[in-house]
């Protein structure tokens, strides 16, 4: 019924040093679709995010078993080279990090370290491109040469969003994008979201249950280090499988 | 008697003893005078430059101090003799200064930047707690043992290695005292760009690690140019010690006061000059003594000056991220 | 315009390239450090390789002629020893006839070898009346050559040691007549023009005697201006004034307190020039900064909770920081002191200003007395010609290394020891 998935993750488990953060997760993530990743604070689901472009590397004490496959190759065998990965699957984060520098060297910065524009025109071009489909063009046009840290928050997490999709990744995972931002500019990532999924495939962590059932097609539910359910967002919202899934979107746990 | 005790009783004794009250006076007192002898010291070194300095100035013109290329401060024997008066150029002692710490600055910009950003980004935890202080001890060394060791192990080395590839090197160069000079100033540099970098939040090394940037890219590309200031600061703050050292310069780089650019020639510096014109008799009617103040006065606004900015642009940098 | 890393393997040439820039650019911090640290070995090591022989000095035995003739029983002090020593040499190698040839001999012991001779008779008046062989300091360039600073070979002018003098202490050696010995006169006598009699008491006496009215001045002043600064004042221009005053005091070169010192302290106050008095001052000024700095990050790790407790039980502000929390910043505000007190004992400059360059052979007894310190006597050591002086210098660097190595011990034990985190 369904073609092969984009990103399969089987039996992963994480530890931080002893404590153990995920147990045993599976999933299947397909392409061109919004995956939400949705749970009670502490479940795992930010971790498991990490573990998609291997953010986790960064942390000393942490420790990933088991296997995540993205388009067939699993990401944690040694001849992966975790730079090309990460050009592959990108990521938004919690809080807008944009670098202090202007707004178009903020775009341009993937395309450069990655070697991506021949000419200055490519470059232009790109950076063009990526502030369009992040919504951002029209705002910015004039002023590319101004600090992206002068922009107001919602427009700084689009111009990380154009920055992460500007070396046209495969993936990208975001971590709670919207939850420093005000109703407004979220309606706008939420609405950017799903123009996104056409070219690249989301995965996004959210807290905000509303939200997930809002842009994305999937979800998968995370409960103390365990999924607890992953399926179509519609039946997972309306016919829970799960007593903890029922209980969490009703609102008792969490 | 009574009545009395009673009163005492059933009031509340809100205010304190006369005696412990005066105390309190006394011992505040105290502070606000302690706190202001930083200030006093202050008033007192630059009066005390400027006095002795402007009688200088009146036996030698400002401007020929300032332009005149010569530097030499020769005392006179007879009140009568001529040219007695001695040539007082400060260029060669500014040029020798200014080379000096240009080469300490070619030595430790390099190395305490390239330290500072290992301990921050890549050193583990064990090894930054070992490194970090062994760096700090070149700063702890005194800095006559520096001179020592420049004057005596490092010049003649730099001579004979010039030497034997047929270059002439004097036996007091600057680049023995700058190249010395230059380690000492090392953990300056180091541990106030290390400060700075571990300032720069994670967030910016996840947005770029994220990206697939390597970490050295994430580094020179990220981390560096939004800690700009902040290392410009401590740069500052490190060309401001090297004008300043003294012992390393009157030990190792003599009292020829020689207007070259040549790093092998003997140069003179400003404070090499002070303590020639200061140890040994002393009159204070004489220009040769009051020019002494003239370049102590120079020589305090210049670090000043820099000093001053250096603190400016790190706190505001500190500030930036809080 | 695709993304040419669809494959996350590695190999792919541009990530080969990235990856080496990668390593390169770790091994430059590497390099830096292992340079840093290298240079700081190498620069110990050397001083502690030239300064180590001056742990023994050289000692030479002759045999005196200490009948009455010479010396009068009765008037010890009066005798010339300065005699009975060259007659001593003389009578040991005979074939000294020229008299060049006798002053090179003479120059075999120090100079201080005929009061050597004095002392050990006046320590022990029987050796008089007859010949007594004793042992005294043979001369530095004896000792250089004992040690083999100084080198046999070569033209005998270009040679500080002569080819007699050479053979005069072969046969001196051949007789078991010359020793080395621990130079216990090194730590126990002051300055010398002579190096084989230098010690660094004097300084060291000197240096400890500055370093007193420096903690005496500096602590004092330095504690109460933290603890106004942290406690008492409140925000505004003038706390700030005093705040940037401190922060660029700490920065100002050392030379130009010097000048301060010779300027206002000799001058204008007349007090006694090349004393600990003015150096201790000079000294304190310095300090200042160090010690306000670490005590007010010190005042501030005491948390608030400690002030509201105290003042909510009715004591006044005063009485809460005195009673409360100063005693909880203490060890603070003595690690801040010791590094301040390690700073001045290794200043040399402003000293030079006034005036403690001076040549000080007598051990200081006051600190108004003439004096020099630590670091200063390795400058003029360091200026000296003599070759035995190297020697010296470097020891009394190591001496100086030392004591600051153990007041920065001590300075860690204090602040690991109360380090609370509250």
């Amino acid at each position: 019924m369904q073609k092969t998935p984009l990103i399969s993750a089987k039996d992963v488990d994480v530890f931080y040093a002893k404590k153990q953060a995920l147990d045993k997760i599976t999933l299947d993530i397909p392409e061109h679709k919004v995956t939400s990743l949705i749970g009670p604070s502490g479940c795992g689901k930010t971790t498991f995010l990490r573990c998609i472009n291997r953010m986790n590397d960064l942390v000393d004490i942490c420790r990933v078993a088991g296997e995540i496959k993205i388009m067939g190759q699993d990401i944690y065998a040694p001849e992966v080279d975790v730079v090309a990965l990460r050009a592959n699957v990108g990521m938004v984060f919690q809080k807008p990090n944009p670098f202090p520098k202007s707004i178009f060297d903020n775009v341009a910065y993937g395309p450069k370290i990655h070697g991506l524009a021949k000419t200055k025109g490519d470059m232009e071009e790109m950076v063009e491109w990526s502030l369009r489909k992040a919504g951002l063009w029209e705002e910015v046009k004039d002023r590319l040469a101004e600090t992206g840290t002068g922009l107001s928050g919602g427009q700084q997490q689009r111009l990380c969003i154009a920055r992460a999709i500007a070396v046209k990744p495969k993936v990208i995972l975001m971590d709670e994008p919207c939850s420093a931002l005000d109703p407004i500019a979220t309606a706008i990532i939420e609405e950017l979201i799903d123009e996104l999924r056409k070219k690249f495939t989301i995965i996004i962590v959210t807290h905000s249950m509303q939200q997930a059932a809002r842009v994305s097609q999937r979800t998968a539910f995370f409960h103390m280090g365990i999924l607890v359910e992953s399926g179509a967002t519609k039946s997972l919202f309306t016919a829970p499988q799960d007593e903890r899934t029922q209980n969490y979107i009703t609102g008792r746990i969490g | 008697m009574a009545s009395e005790d009673i009163t005492q009783e059933n009031s509340f004794n809100i205010t304190l003893g006369n005696r412990s009250k005066l105390m309190e006076h006394i011992v505040k007192l105290a502070m606000v005078l302690s706190a202001l002898v930083a200030v006093a010291v202050t008033i007192g070194i630059v009066l005390s430059l400027m006095f002795e300095a402007l009688e200088f100035f009146k036996k030698i013109p400002f401007s020929e101090f300032l332009f005149s290329i010569e530097w030499s401060p020769q005392t006179a024997l007879r009140t009568d003799q001529v040219a007695a008066e001695g040539k007082f150029g400060v260029i060669p002692l500014f040029t020798g200064t200014l080379l000096i710490s240009a080469i300490a600055m070619c030595v430790a910009t390099p190395l305490g930047l390239a330290s500072a950003v290992f301990l921050a980004e890549y050193a583990s935890k064990r090894t930054r707690d070992w490194v970090k202080p062994m760096l700090e001890i070149l700063a702890g060394i005194p800095t006559v043992v520096y001179g020592f060791f420049a004057a005596l192990t490092v010049a003649p080395f730099i001579r004979m290695t010039g030497n034997n590839m047929g270059l002439e090197v004097s036996s007091e160069s600057a680049l023995a005292a700058g190249l010395v000079m230059g380690i000492m100033i090392i953990p300056l540099i180091s541990s106030l760009s290390d400060d700075v970098i571990n300032a720069v939040p994670q967030a910016m090394r996840d947005a770029s690690l994220g990206m697939g940037a390597t970490h050295s890219e994430t580094v020179k590309k990220v981390i560096l140019p939004a800690t700009l200031p902040g290392i410009a600061g401590s740069l500052l703050l490190a060309a401001s010690r090297a004008i300043g050292e003294t012992m390393i310069v009157v030990m190792a780089a003599g009292l020829a006061a020689n207007l070259t650019a040549n790093p092998l020639e003997a140069v003179t510096t400003i404070t090499a000059q002070i303590v020639a014109l200061l140890t040994g008799d002393q009159e204070f009617d004489s220009a040769k003594t009051l020019s002494a103040f003239a370049l102590g006065l120079m020589l305090f606004i210049v670090t000043l000056v820099l000093n001053y900015i250096s603190l400016r642009i790190v706190k505001k940098y500190r500030e930036q991220y809080d | 315009m695709t993304n040419p890393t669809t494959s996350f393997l590695k190999g792919q040439k541009h990530l080969n390239r990235r990856h080496n820039a990668e390593q390169r650019f770790q091994w430059m911090g590497r390099i830096a450090i292992a340079l840093s640290l290298i240079f700081l070995a190498f620069m110990i090591t050397s001083i502690i390789w030239q300064g180590k022989g001056a742990v023994s000095t050289t000692k030479v035995m002759l045999a005196f002629d200490l009948s009455a003739q010479m010396v009068d029983p009765e008037n010890i002090k009066g005798a010339s020893y300065e005699k009975i020593v060259k007659s001593a040499l003389r009578s040991q190698f005979p074939n000294a006839k020229k008299r060049k040839q006798k002053k090179a001999l003479y120059a075999l012991v120090s100079s201080d070898a005929g009061f050597q001779l004095r002392d050990q008779i006046l320590a022990n008046p029987a050796l008089l009346g007859a010949e007594q062989t004793l042992w005294v300091s043979a001369s530095d360039d004896v000792d250089m050559l004992m040690k083999g600073h100084i080198s046999r070979a070569g033209a005998q002018s270009d040679r500080r040691v002569n080819d007699d003098q050479i053979g005069w202490i072969d046969t001196l050696s051949d007789e078991d007549a010359i020793k080395r010995v621990f130079n216990i006169g090194f730590f126990t006598s002051g300055d010398s023009r002579e190096p084989e009699l230098a010690g660094i008491l004097s300084a060291l006496v000197g240096s400890a005697l500055s370093l007193l009215v420096c903690f005496a001045l500096s602590f004092p002043i330095g504690i109460l201006a933290a603890i106004y600064l942290e406690e008492f004042a409140k925000k505004n221009r003038w706390s700030d004034l005093i705040e940037i005053n401190i922060n660029n005091l700490a920065a100002v070169p050392s030379i130009v307190f010097g000048l301060l010192g010779l300027s206002i302290f000799l001058n204008v106050f007349g007090l006694p020039r090349s004393s600990p008095l003015v150096g201790g001052m000079v000294l304190a000024l310095m300090t200042l900064p160090t010690i306000i700095i670490a005590a007010r990050a010190s005042l501030r790790a005491v948390p608030p909770s400690i002030r509201e407790a105290a003042l909510g039980m009715g004591a006044s502000p005063v009485q809460t920081t005195f009673h409360h929390v100063a005693p909880l910043a203490l060890p603070g505000f003595l690690t801040g002191t010791i590094v301040g007190m390690a700073q001045a004992l290794g200043e040399t400059a402003p000293l030079l200003m006034i005036g403690m360059v001076a040549f000080i052979v007598d051990i200081p007894s006051s600190i108004l007395e003439p004096a020099t310190a630590l670091p200063v006597q390795i400058f003029l050591w360091a200026d000296s010609p003599e070759r035995a002086f190297l020697e010296k210098t470097s020891a009394a660097i190591i001496v100086l290394l030392i004591f600051l190595v153990l007041m920065n011990i001590i300075a860690i034990t204090l602040r690991k020891k109360y380090e609370t985190r509250f």
